[in-house]
């Protein structure tokens, strides 16, 4: 099983792993102690996926370039 | 008729000064050639430290110098390149200190489409031979970027269709950065936006893009100039954050496009490329918990019925105890009449003995009463035995592992027993062999062997000479036999 904490992976990561977990489930080639513990894990990365999923902000913003050239700050942007 | 007569050759003519004829020719020059236009290729080009730029314009016959100052050349949105088919706009005018006329040229446009093509093609010939377009380079995109970093214009179209599209299918963190898209600023201050959202550190005050998006309306060549050139093109190469190209309509190729990790065709479609559909995602995952909860209620189930037809295949517990019973019941009748059996071997031995000294019979039976105790004892202890194996065994419902030992303790039993028993005897009997070995030797028959006579007279034994001659008759023993005298 993967070595990330599953509060620390992307959305990818986690989705791609809970597939790997409903697969392993769905065969049923799993002994039945780590059966329980993969339905866990399984658990626990959905909740991390709908957590994600859940991030869903939209935030709009403009750069601001200082005398250099680089990024000074942001400021709203006005369409 | 000859009304004036010749002049002298060079005679009253005027002379000028060098300067003077320099100065009346710049004039001239300038007076009649205030304003052209010439088309020709571009020849060598330079560009000192000074800023100006010097450049020839010729075609297959002729040359012209041309100067570009310094201020000019700044403001054109396309500077020439040598080779390039050229319209040149500016004024002729004569540089005296070396007699010489050049165009200083207000404006230079390459001459129509087919020349920019041209040079475009140059370009991408040149990058595409460093290897700025490998595959190998193209970066994979984010399944699913926190922040995108978008590089066009903050206002007009373009940013409203892709935050549009972002809001419809996954809500984003954008940073704009706002840049010229068209026009001779156009191309550098993309180039520098590209970089300094690379610049930006991640998790930052101002946090860096994991995905950016360089995007432009559709519009004329002209106006997606900017994104041919060459410091868009490395700049976007050089980005390590992924970057999507949508410039000008599907129909539009500009250079960063060949860059870029992806190309999308419109800015709407980079939005697309850009997140997943928030929705799907969702349904995705709901259809992953749905699979999950069956398969482990499935996995439980198909447990369970294995357990239920295990449980069925299992014999009865009488019928696996049947047998063993059985066998206990015929060994538990057998018991007494073997050991009395074997008893009665040992009596039978005992009575063959040739001597049966009143100890030896008083010690069998001893065994004897020993042995019809312990037989006596043994059948109700073995039925205790058989009794309560047979309550364990009914207790566990499976065979018993120590009936087997059990019944192996017995035989044990019986076989130290008649072990026991033989030992005794034997014992005993080397005892008597003894005895009558040392009986034999006190005896005086043996003495007789060695020379000796018993001299009896009248059946009592005579052991003086004077008995002798009282004696009518004497009887002498030998080892061999008895003479009468």
């Amino acid at each position: 099983m993967a070595e990330t904490p599953v509060e620390e992976m992307t959305f990818e990561d986690a989705i791609r792993e809970l597939e790997q977990v409903v697969g392993k489930l769905e065969r049923g080639d799993v002994a039945l102690d780590d059966s329980i513990a993969l339905y866990e894990r399984g658990a626990a990365l959905k909740k991390r996926c709908e957590t994600k999923l859940s991030e869903a902000e939209e935030k709009v913003a403009k750069i601001t370039v200082g005398p250099d050239g680089q990024a000074a700050g942001t400021a709203p942007l006005d369409p | 008729m000859d009304l004036f007569e010749h002049a002298t050759p060079a005679s009253n003519a005027p002379e000028f000064t060098v300067s003077e004829i320099s100065g009346a020719v710049k004039t001239m020059i300038e007076g009649e050639f205030g304003h052209v236009r010439i088309r020709g290729e571009v020849g060598r080009v330079s560009r000192p430290r000074s800023g100006h730029m010097y450049l020839d314009l010729k075609d297959d016959r002729s040359v012209i110098s041309g100067i570009i100052w310094k201020g000019r050349a700044d403001a054109l949105p396309q500077l020439p390149e040598e080779g390039m088919e050229v319209v040149a706009t500016g004024k002729l005018t004569t540089f005296p200190g070396q007699s010489k006329y050049q165009i200083i040229i207000e404006d230079i446009a390459p001459a129509g489409a087919g020349a920019l093509m041209a040079m475009l093609e140059k370009r991408k010939a040149l990058l595409q031979a460093e290897g700025l377009f490998e595959a190998t380079h193209k970066q994979p995109l984010p399944f699913l970027p926190d922040i995108i970093g978008v590089v066009t214009s903050p206002s007009g179209a373009v940013i409203r269709d892709i935050l549009h599209r972002l809001r419809d299918r996954f809500p984003r963190k954008v940073l704009v950065w706002p840049v010229a898209v068209q026009g001779a600023k156009c191309a550098a201050e993309v180039a520098a936006a590209i970089r300094g959202f690379n610049a930006l550190t991640p998790g930052g005050a101002l946090p860096r893009p994991d995905l950016l998006i360089v995007a432009r309306g559709g519009g004329s060549l002209e106006d997606l100039w900017g994104f041919n050139e060459e410091i868009v093109a490395r700049a976007a190469f050089d980005s390590n954050i992924p970057l999507i190209s949508a410039v000008g309509h599907e129909t539009d190729t500009t250079l960063i496009d060949f860059v870029s990790d992806r190309r999308a065709p419109t800015p709407t479609a980079a939005a697309e490329m850009a997140v997943p559909v928030r929705m799907d995602l969702f349904a995705a995952l709901d259809n992953q918990g749905a699979r999950i909860s069956r398969a482990v209620t499935q996995g439980l189930g198909l447990r369970q019925q294995r357990v239920r037809d295990l449980a069925r295949a299992l014999p009865q517990s009488d019928a696996l105890l049947q047998g063993p019973r059985q066998r206990l019941d015929y060994l538990g009748e057998r018991l007494p009449a073997a050991l009395n059996a074997a008893a009665a071997k040992k009596r039978v031995q005992l009575a063959n003995a040739a001597l049966r000294p009143a100890v030896l019979q008083r010690g069998i039976a001893e065994q004897r009463r020993r042995l019809d105790t312990l037989g006596a004892r043994l059948d109700p202890a073995l039925q205790r035995r058989v009794a309560d194996a047979g309550a364990k065994l009914a207790g566990q419902r499976l065979i018993p592992p120590d009936l087997t030992r059990k019944r192996e303790r017995l035989d044990d039993w019986l076989q130290r027993l008649s072990d026991r028993a033989a030992r005794q005897q034997d014992q005993r009997r080397a005892r008597l062999a003894q005895l009558d070995r040392v009986r034999e030797t006190l005896g005086y028959k043996e003495t007789l062997k060695r020379g000796y006579a018993v001299v009896r007279a009248v059946g009592a034994v005579v052991t003086t000479a004077q008995g002798v001659k009282d004696a009518a008759q004497v009887e002498i023993e030998f080892a061999d036999g008895r003479v009468t005298v």
